[in-house]
């Protein structure tokens, strides 16, 4: 297999507007012959699924939530990019374009960025129209904040609650859509398996949740939004259904994965309490601009904060990163933290956790500016822990939090399976091996309202209105797959429930193929790996009928796909022996303890192939060639 | 800690619904409500015993997927909380924990604490949206839109749709729900052109669904997780008004057929009246 990116000719800035006209279109009243599934409804779903239905494309939308506002972009809180110059501080496109590669430590597709860049602006101008209320300034035009350390002023926000604002909007958009009857969604459905008849995606196999029964839906093509896979470390901040199955069954019938283990791991969230721990709670980045992260000077120091004097408090981060300090880029930072608790600084029951200060912010800005900043975190945080934290520090500890890895896309955000589109967090496209703060939301958008509507049209014109039938022998084929399933995962009554090894294998991928990674863990990670696949298969318990709702059912099914991602993450880990952005292999760091890349040896895209059952996965290699961007190494010291 | 559960059981929407009795004595106090659920239904499970089924995704108060009663209060007993952010030692005064679903005639219960609230996408789907296509729209600060009246919106935007205002309502209204979307769309610049035809079509969707009327008892506003102001009501209940001043002179579908002697129009403002809100 031959990957190709698909990536139009000319100068950088010429590449999308170049494609944009030379593109096949179809014809207005030509648009409504076409039949579109799309999976997922948060932002990348949403936006697609209205956009193109406002075109004329007739839209299935499904989503295994009760409704689609529900899906995990809501929770997103920071803010969303955009390089409109609002503050007259020196952004543009090429800005955005350079600090969204550089950021991703040069492990990104310089053409893709840079159109994710170059729509930007609109997304905020379609986010108003919708009636997104943005914050703004008194004069009555919108706000913008700095954002994980960017020198500009370019994230447009809603309070801590841009995600559930910009997703309303998209939402909105859903429903004219669907009160117009050009889209018809399904809640409480979940995809569990694609379709591909000669070659090319002709639909998806879904559950009904509620019903239990399994059934067929046939397109012309297939949108899959399906967000990612950070759930694969049980303990993460993303909602408890999110999950990969979609993704890693698209993977299983052709779609290359790639770069399965570039994850992001967020450094302040509330630390777990116990195991009966379900899911970790993010607090904003924001917090970061005033509060002092430290541990006690000695190892497991069992005083209470209040007890312990300066002179014994280690200010890790600013001992080691004096001109950054606190705001050191997120995986710096959760590395550093991680690396204090191994080490034997951490603090609290657990001893997984560090200090985040806020006594000094107080003392300096006072308890009421303290307040009006971060009143409503303070809030959560003590709904959650118990704790004040205005009279005792916060405890935090990281969390996975995004993945930056997903389904391999062409220009197009085309898989490898033609016809089978990947939007969204799904794909691998923007975010090389680190995702900068309030870029996801701009993607997601961007992939939905501006980038999909060109290229689906592009795909589908000359290909002709003939449809696969959803009682073609692939679809009958593709349910019995997935029932065979089904039966086997009730019928296994075994001893332990899919949650107990879910949580056996978060710690396993935690501890090995999280914050810092090394050759002899990732070995032993994929033997576990293998192991926990196999009790699984032996002893797992699903209890409940298969014709009705089931939340065993539903958890088994997608624990089943987690351990199979699992190895392939593991598997790319390995493979790449370099470190870069959130992907740190322990062996290869600069005498500051940054990151080093290989460039001469990694400067690509790890694009893997599913090999077969029991089979080794084959990597396929896209490589990135950087003609605008000079590879610099970071240094936050 | 010890706790004693009574939680509601039901096989689906038409089955008889009873109590069920659990008795857990190894809870933490830090962990989560809806953790000691999980920790429940694994033993459940385990005990090849029918699990509880209940709501949730997020777990951190903002996908409004979650939503039980505990011992009266819909996202029990803490203010400004989804069920989800409760913890257990929250609940430490309490001897039993009852815990119940949203108990409202448009919400049929699909299996125990999971109600059916499909209602609420459909009252949107009539007209909460501003109707502009992808694309071609102006520059997004080409309209100012004072702090004030977009802090405003805003908070009416923050509704979660999670229907614990209905469940609480002794009324079962869904008034403040749809008054959320309507109230945040029409402080907008942008969301001002459609008005009349939003709040009409909305309020008409409302009442097929089922939902009581407004009594003022202000239930929703004390209980709403995200402290939803009732003046959203009121607001509703203006635009309501002013839409059916000119519903006859304006060439709209919708209008036009509310001009054709389709007399629940008349009724709603009369509703709309009594739905008085003292504004201070």
């Amino acid at each position: 297999m031959k990957l190709d990116a698909k990536i139009p000719p000319g100068p950088l800035k010429d590449k999308w507007s170049n494609y944009r006209f030379d593109i096949k279109l179809i014809n207005p009243a030509n648009k409504r012959k076409y039949d579109i599934i799309v999976i997922g409804s948060g932002l990348a779903g949403a936006s697609a699924a209205a956009s193109l239905a406002e075109l004329g494309y007739n839209i299935t939308m499904f989503t295994y939530n009760d409704s689609p506002r529900r899906a995990h972009s809501i929770a997103a809180q920071g803010g969303i990019n955009a390089s409109k110059n609002y503050q007259n501080d020196g952004d543009n496109t090429f800005r955005l374009f350079y600090d969204t590669v550089k950021g991703g430590d040069f492990r990104s597709r310089e053409a893709n960025v840079y159109r994710l860049a170059e729509v930007s602006s609109n997304i905020i101008d379609q986010c108003v129209a919708q009636g997104v209320p943005f914050a703004r300034e008194y004069g009555g035009l919108l706000d913008n904040r700095s954002f994980g350390g960017a020198q500009v002023s370019r994230t447009f926000y809603a309070k801590g609650q841009t995600g559930q604002q910009l997703l309303l909007g998209a939402y909105g958009a859903l429903n004219r859509q669907i009160h117009n009857g050009k889209i018809k969604s399904y809640v409480y459905h979940e995809v569990l398996d694609i379709v591909v008849t000669d070659g090319c995606a002709s639909g998806v196999i879904v559950r009904d949740l509620l019903k239990g029964e399994v059934k067929s839906f046939s397109a012309h093509a297939v949108i899959m939004a399906s967000g990612g896979y950070s759930n694969i470390y049980y303990l993460s901040t993303n909602a408890k259904g999110s999950n990969s199955s979609a993704a890693w069954r698209a993977h299983k019938k052709g779609a290359l994965f790639a770069n399965p283990s570039f994850t992001q791991i967020h450094p302040t969230c509330i630390p777990a309490s116990g195991h009966y721990q379900s899911k970790l709670t993010l607090m904003s980045e924001s917090l970061r601009n005033d509060g002092r992260i430290w541990v006690p000077r000695v190892k497991t120091d069992k005083r209470a904060a209040a007890d312990i004097p300066e002179a014994e408090r280690d200010y890790f981060l600013e001992r080691k990163y004096p001109s950054f300090g606190n705001l050191v880029p997120r995986d710096v930072a959760a590395r550093n933290i991680k690396e204090m608790c191994d080490a034997g600084y951490g603090i609290g029951a657990t001893g997984m956790a560090v200090y985040l200060d806020f006594n000094d912010a107080i003392g300096r800005l006072g308890y009421k500016e303290v307040e009006s900043k971060y009143g409503n975190l303070f809030e959560m945080y003590e709904t959650i822990t118990g704790d004040d934290p205005y009279g005792k520090p916060m405890k935090i500890y990281p969390a996975a939090h995004y993945t930056m890895g997903g389904l391999w896309v062409d220009y197009n955000l085309m898989s490898t399976i033609p016809g089978l589109f990947v939007l969204g967090e799904a794909n691998f496209s923007d975010h090389g091996a680190n995702r900068l703060g309030a870029s996801a939301l701009m993607q997601g958008l961007a992939d939905g309202y501006f980038i999909i509507p060109y290229t689906l049209g592009n795909y589908l014109a000359g290909r002709g209105f003939r449809k696969v039938d959803s009682d073609h022998k692939d679809f009958i084929k593709g349910m019995g797959v997935v029932n065979d399933r089904i039966d086997k995962l009730v019928s296994l009554k075994g001893k332990v429930t899919p949650d107990h090894i879910h949580r056996e294998l978060g710690t396993v991928m935690r501890n090995f193929v999280g914050m810092s990674r090394f050759e002899k863990g990732l070995k032993n990670a994929r033997s576990e790996i293998k192991a926990l696949r196999e009790e699984f298969w032996k002893n797992v318990h699903v209890s409940g009928p298969k014709d009705g709702l089931n939340e065993n059912l539903e958890k088994a099914n997608r624990v089943a796909d987690y351990l199979e991602l699992a190895e392939l993450m593991s598997e790319d880990a390995l493979a790449r022996n370099e470190s870069c952005g959130g992907h740190f292999r322990t062996e290869h760091q600069t005498a500051e303890g940054e990151a080093q890349r290989k460039d001469k040896n990694f400067s690509y895209v790890a694009a893997w192939e599913y090999g077969g059952d029991g089979k080794a996965h084959k990597m396929h290699k896209e490589k990135l060639d950087f003609e605008n961007v000079k590879l610099t190494q970071r240094s936050y010291k | 800690m010890k706790v004693h559960l009574k939680i509601w059981r039901q096989e689906n929407s038409s089955a008889r619904g009873y109590f069920e009795e659990h008795f857990l004595d190894d809870i933490n106090e830090d962990m989560s409500f809806l953790e000691m659920l999980d920790v429940l239904n694994e033993r459940l499970t385990l005990e090849e015993k029918p699990t509880i089924s209940f709501s949730h995704d997020c777990r951190e108060g903002i996908c409004g997927s979650c939503g039980v009663v505990i011992n009266g209060h819909a996202h029990g007993p803490l203010k400004g909380v989804t069920t989800c952010q409760i913890h257990m030692r929250h609940l430490k005064k309490f001897k039993t924990l009852v815990i119940e679903p949203w108990r409202v005639k448009a919400f049929p219960v699909i299996k125990d604490l999971v109600v059916d609230r499909s209602a609420f996408d459909r009252i949107l789907q009539a007209g909460g949206y501003i109707s502009v296509n992808t694309g071609g729209v102006p520059d997004a600060n080409a309209i100012a839109i004072s702090k004030f009246e977009s802090d405003e919106a805003f908070m009416a935007a923050s509704c979660i749709g999670c229907g614990a205002c209905a469940a609480v309502c002794p009324n079962s209204s869904a008034l403040l729900f749809t008054a959320a979307k309507i109230s945040h769309l029409a402080q907008l610049p942008q969301g001002k052109i459609e008005a009349h035809h939003r709040v009409l079509e909305m309020v008409r969707a409302l009442d097929k669904e089922g939902f009581g009327a407004c009594s003022s008892s202000r239930a929703c506003e004390i209980e709403c997780p995200k402290g939803l102001s009732l003046k959203h009501v009121a607001q509703l209940n203006r635009e309501f008004f002013k839409a059916s001043l000119v519903a006859h002179l304006v060439e709209h579908p919708t209008m036009a057929y509310h001009g054709k002697g389709d007399d629940d129009l008349h009724s709603h403002v009369d509703e709309g009246s009594h739905i008085h809100h003292e504004e201070k």
